[in-house]
């Protein structure tokens, strides 16, 4: 039986059921045909809502399957965003290479990241990631780097053009860029957490020494799991930094990981739906709470993250689950 | 050779800053082994407290001593009602619960008090002592001040019961609860005593840095690598922690340029936790597997 | 002789697990009585129910007055000192501190000093050893020290899980005679849970034989020990 108020529960293993599976699909749908009826600003919010989903998925994977705490992730998506934006920039990279490229710099970037981060755990690591989240914008404004990163004033890149045979909006287009990116990906992550290296990274959450006692290589599992976790943020960084054309040091500031660990908590940790849910309240809560005052977004989170940690630890998606449980038993009467 | 006294002196000045804070989260951490995140806001929003009273027209040192009382029921408020609850649940939740008192008070901060920078007043005269070109006289008081309250809350760890019962029931509260100690409302203290130090910290702080909602953002990392170094659960590692990372701090700064020093905190924080996870001087812990 | 702990259809349970079923024992104002069985039995959960440290069901009377139910804090300051199992010291602080910290309720600061001295003429090693941090003392000295700190309070019931685990037979021996000479002298009541059954029942006036929360034989300790068969099936000697 899970502890009172653990946030992070055992995911089912089961495949999607007949439900799940038309819930999908309708989903899937809705996505497809709403970029139509919406304005392109619109789109493009809609747009930056799919990005924090796949970001917030990579911090799932490691917060909420792998227990391992980091409060700096948005130095992950910067690196994501500036790698795409320098390969832009500089070197006249097409945008849609820009992005595996991200990926596969971020990969390389977490999985080191996580190799001194074996020794820390719980407090200690959310220590050594909030000082990482809290130093990337000094780091990215350094003066030695200047010529690459463009210093304090950032980089701008022109907005890509959809195909010639295509005959949508740039706006429009981008949503779709983003929304088959993160299908993809949010189909390999499913496979992954489902599968053996799942199963490993949940054990090692829930008891790292039963999990090595039984055969696990912690220390592999854990600094993948890094790895991992920071290339689809990564990727969303790139994502992000073409859709909103403009990369600064002063976009990626500690408030960017804490925002990250708002949606991952709201939307339900150790769950995929969660990031979805999570991306849209830490895209659209702002709109709403932006008129009352400026300071308004983030007491909204604050107050939510000490209510859903005491409340609701399992977040939107644990509430939608047991929800959808007891409509169930209701019918089946 | 003037150059290199005098970054270690304006060094030192920054780091009694750093030894304060630090003191306020080795405080936390003896009382209840967690090391609080929302530390620096707290200080920050309890210097806001400060600056409405001297506004009102309450002389500065009424003011000092009044915000500390307040900031000490703050404390004790806020582990009753909002970490309470959590002090069972895994770290993870008391983790996000730190980081939704630092993201609800800086906010709050803004909110109310607006995010123009305001200047703070200084108890200490504008001329530096003896003429000196290295130190104000108020970094000279600040660290003053600093090593003051590391002394108090020295002999109250060593010399009071009271102290003794907060280090008892952070170190095992089982049999703390069995000698009569009632372990909640020693947390309660313990969060209240740090606010307290915290709140110190931040009125030495705003007259140099100027009085703003993200005034401690950077100064939290700083004083986090500073407990670390010194050792977590040891005010005086903490203390030396603190002025070994101001001068540090602005060594580095003056070789590799100021946009790296904070990178300087970032290093520390990982090195020290990778290397020697208790600090220079706190206590090594072997756990059983 | 009137019962200064009366426990009537005691339940106890961690979680949904229950571990005492109904149980009913007594300590006499003055007297020792011994919790005897084997591992697993429910000994030490016996001695956390009545100190409050378990959910329970049932009736502890401490002098007439209801318990049950009370926080630990609460019950330490009617004057019940437990010893728990795995001594449960403050290994991080020294000897006096220990000391202190059991006669962290009184207020009675003269009388805190003599008992300092009366603890010291029991236990003179620990006297020896004031300063020294208590996480570096041997098992026995540990033990002595545990005791030493429930006696700081001036309690009227001595809860003591176990003394006698890891210590070489002995060290052994003298505590319980220190135990005894504390008795008669001092008048505190002892409620000792044992797993040495014959050294618990020299000791004790009442023995109850515990086996998986029920208690199947209760008498004197006399009788007990002169009944071989009982001795001999439950006990194992």
């Amino acid at each position: 039986m899970a502890p009172l108020n653990d946030p992070a529960p055992t995911p089912a293993r089961a495949a999607l059921s007949r439900s799940q599976l038309w819930g999908l699909l309708l989903l899937a749908a809705v996505a497809c045909v709403l970029p139509f009826l919406v304005s392109n600003y619109r789109v493009f919010q809609f747009t930056l809502a799919l990005v924090y989903a796949i970001a917030l998925l990579g911090l799932n994977m490691l917060t909420g399957y792998n227990g391992q705490i980091s409060l700096g992730h948005g130095a992950f998506y910067a690196i994501g965003a500036y790698t795409a934006a320098i390969l832009m920039d500089k070197f006249g990279v097409p945008y849609w290479l820009t992005i595996p490229v991200a990926g596969a710099v971020c990969l390389v970037a977490g999985f080191l990241f996580g190799l001194p981060a074996l020794r820390l755990e719980g407090l200690y690591l959310a220590l050594a990631t909030f000082a990482l989240g809290v130093a990337m914008p000094q780091l990215l404004k350094y003066k030695g780097l200047e010529p690459w990163t463009g210093g304090v004033q950032g980089i701008t890149i022109l907005k890509p053009d959809p195909p010639e045979w295509v005959a949508l909006s740039q706006d429009r287009w981008l949503y779709f860029v983003v929304l088959l990116t993160l299908a993809v990906l949010f189909v390999i992550g499913w496979n992954l957490l489902r599968g053996r290296i799942g199963r490993a990274m949940v054990a090692i959450r829930d008891s790292a020494v039963a999990a090595q006692a039984m055969g696990v290589n912690t220390a592999m599992v854990k600094s993948l799991t890094f790895g991992v976790s920071a290339m689809y943020t990564g990727v969303a960084g790139a994502l992000g930094a073409i859709v909103i054309q403009f990369v600064a040091p002063d976009s990626f500031t500690i408030s960017l990981s804490l925002l990250l660990v708002v949606g991952v908590v709201i939307g339900g940790l150790a769950s995929i739906s969660g990031a979805l849910y999570g991306a849209v309240f830490i895209q659209f809560i702002p709109n709403v709470a932006d008129q009352i005052s400026k300071a308004a977004p983030w007491a909204i989170y604050g107050v939510f993250l000490i209510v859903f940690m005491v409340v609701m630890p399992t977040g939107v998606a644990g509430f939608v689950r047991i929800a959808r449980a007891r409509l169930q038993r209701w019918l089946a009467r | 050779m003037n150059v290199l006294l005098h970054q270690v002196l304006s060094g030192l000045a920054t780091g009694g800053i750093y030894a304060s804070v630090a003191l306020a989260l080795v405080m936390i951490y003896q009382a209840t082994h967690l090391v609080n995140f929302a530390q620096g806001e707290l200080a920050m929003f309890s210097t806001y407290i400060a600056w409405s009273l001297i506004q009102a027209g309450v002389p500065y040192w009424v003011a000092f001593f009044a915000t500390v009382a307040i900031a000490f029921l703050l404390g004790v408020l806020i582990e009753r009602l909002i970490v309470q609850p959590v002090e069972n649940a895994p770290i993870l939740s008391v983790v996000i619960v730190f980081i939704g008192l630092l993201v609800i008070f800086n906010s709050l901060a803004g909110w109310i008090f607006s995010y123009t920078i305001k200047p703070f007043p200084s108890p200490f005269p504008a001329a530096p002592p003896f003429g000196n070109s290295y130190v104000s006289s108020h970094e000279l008081g600040s660290i003053a001040i600093t090593l003051v309250v590391l002394v108090l809350i020295f002999a109250f760890f060593r010399f009071t019961p009271l102290g003794l019962a907060m280090r008892a029931a952070a170190q095992n509260p089982v049999s703390s609860r069995l000698v009569g100690i009632r372990v909640g409302w020693m947390l309660a203290l313990g969060w209240g005593l740090a606010a307290a130090i915290g709140s110190i910290a931040g009125i030495m702080v705003a007259p140099t840095v100027f009085l703003e909602p993200n005034m401690m953002a950077g100064i939290l990392l700083y004083a986090f690598a500073a407990a670390l170094l010194g050792g977590i659960d040891s005010p005086g590692g903490a203390v030396l922690g603190g002025f070994i990372v101001g001068v540090l701090e602005n060594l580095v700064g003056a070789v590799l340029g100021t946009e790296l020093k904070l990178s300087v905190a970032l290093v520390l924080i990982v090195g020290v936790l990778v290397i020697r996870p208790s600090g220079l001087f706190g206590k090594v812990r072997v756990t059983r597997v | 002789m009137s019962q200064l702990l009366d426990v009537r259809g005691l339940h106890a349970q961690y979680g949904p697990t229950r571990v005492l079923h109904g149980i009913d024992f007594s300590v006499e104002e003055g007297g020792i009585t011994t919790i005897l069985g084997a591992n697993g039995a429910g000994k030490t959960t016996t001695l956390r129910a009545v100190c409050g440290m378990v959910k329970t069901q049932g009736e502890v009377t401490l002098a007439g007055a209801r318990i049950d139910g009370k926080p630990t804090e609460r019950i330490v300051r009617l004057g019940v000192a437990h010893v728990p199992d795995g001594r449960g010291t403050f290994v991080d602080l020294n000897v006096e501190e220990n000391l202190r910290l059991g006669a962290y309720t009184r207020r009675d600061k003269v009388e805190v000093a003599g008992d300092f001295e009366r603890v010291f003429d029991y236990f003179p090693r620990l006297k020896e050893r004031r300063r020294q941090q208590a996480g570096l003392l041997s098992g026995g000295e540990q033990q002595m020290l545990a005791v030493s700190r429930a006696l700081m309070l001036r309690p009227r019931l001595l809860l003591l899980d176990e003394p006698s685990f890891g210590l070489a037979p002995r060290v052994v021996q003298e505590l319980f005679d220190i135990l005894r000479t504390i008795n008669q002298q001092a008048g505190v009541s002892m409620l000792l849970v044992e797993q040495n059954a014959s050294l618990a029942l020299q000791l004790a006036d009442h023995a109850y034989l515990l086996e998986t929360g029920r208690v199947v034989i209760s008498g004197t300790a006399e009788a007990i020990r002169g009944d071989a068969a009982v001795r001999r099936s439950y006990l194992g000697y």
